[in-house]
């Protein structure tokens, strides 16, 4: 038996990782990658509630959210993959300090 | 024994995470990330979740990792980006992040921590429903989440939208400069 507050320790260290890579460094792909150790910690959440909920049809909830989320990753990691392609056409290098131009 | 496999599962979990973070090489990064990805879809399996598991493997350690891997690939340029990161990103620079994160962190599992014990305990143990199972999620997916399905399928296909006309109007631009300097 797992007791629950250690899924939400873990949930909470995955999501604290995510934010330090993201406040920490300037590479676009490494910022992106830090976004989805922070959905992954939001995901075991969903999944550590849906498990410890209280035995009804409600106890799917927390995977279709899973579902919504994997959505939103994807769609996400789409649409930033491709900013990240076009910004290194445009500026040969990903740093987004540099980015502080709206034009060219 | 399911609470010892949950632990060394966490640890491999948080000890590969911080490699993604820390590491200087976006190859490294992405292999430690896909190590992460699994840890957390034998978490799922473990809270009793298989679809989830599966999803988890098949979606983000196969085709988002797979997404990652090709950008890369057109990307890196050997050691020369190699070193644009290690100037881009050491510990002296990260200094402020790390001790604004960390204090944070600490607040919230003190609050964490400082829950009530019955509540947690009452929680895990006497709520501890049975696995569910894919033809739950499917009769609930398709009856009073329809909706939810049908928006998730107009975000996919405007990201699909969005990723080809971003990619494109980058062709567009040079091939417009190309024409202005003839």
């Amino acid at each position: 038996m797992i007791p629950i507050s250690w899924i939400l320790f873990l949930s909470l260290s995955l999501f604290f990782i995510g934010i330090f890579g993201v406040l920490a460094r300037r590479n676009l792909l490494f910022v992106l990658i830090s976004l989805e150790l922070m959905l992954n910690a939001v995901v075991i959440l969903f999944i550590g509630a849906s498990r410890y909920h209280a035995p009804s049809i409600a106890n799917s909830d927390g995977q279709i959210m899973y579902l919504l989320v994997l959505t939103l990753a994807a769609s996400e990691i789409a649409v930033g993959l491709s900013l990240v392609i076009h910004m290194y056409r445009q500026h040969h290098h990903l740093d987004l300090d540099k980015l502080n131009k709206l034009r060219d | 024994m399911l609470a010892t496999i949950f632990m060394i599962t966490a640890a491999v979990i948080l000890i590969s995470a911080l490699l993604t973070i820390t590491a200087h090489n976006v190859v490294h990064a992405l292999l430690y990330l896909v190590i992460t990805m699994l840890g957390v879809s034998l978490v799922f399996f473990l809270l009793g979740s298989s679809f989830a598991a599966a999803l988890q493997i098949i979606v983000y350690a196969g085709a988002i990792m797979v997404l990652f891997i090709f950008v890369t690939m057109m990307l890196h340029q050997g050691e020369k980006s190699l070193n644009q990161e290690r100037h881009l990103f050491h510990f002296s620079t990260s200094i402020t992040a790390f001790i604004l994160c960390s204090i944070l962190f600490a607040e919230l599992a003190y609050l964490l921590f400082l829950a009530p014990a019955e509540t947690l305990s009452n929680m895990s143990q006497n709520h501890y429903s049975p696995a569910i199972t894919v033809k739950q999620i499917g009769q609930q997916l398709y009856g009073p989440y329809s909706l939810l399905v049908v928006i998730s399928a107009l975000l996919l296909l405007s990201a699909l939208i969005t990723a080809i006309h971003i990619s494109k109007s980058a062709e567009n631009v040079k091939n417009k400069a190309e024409e202005s300097n003839l």
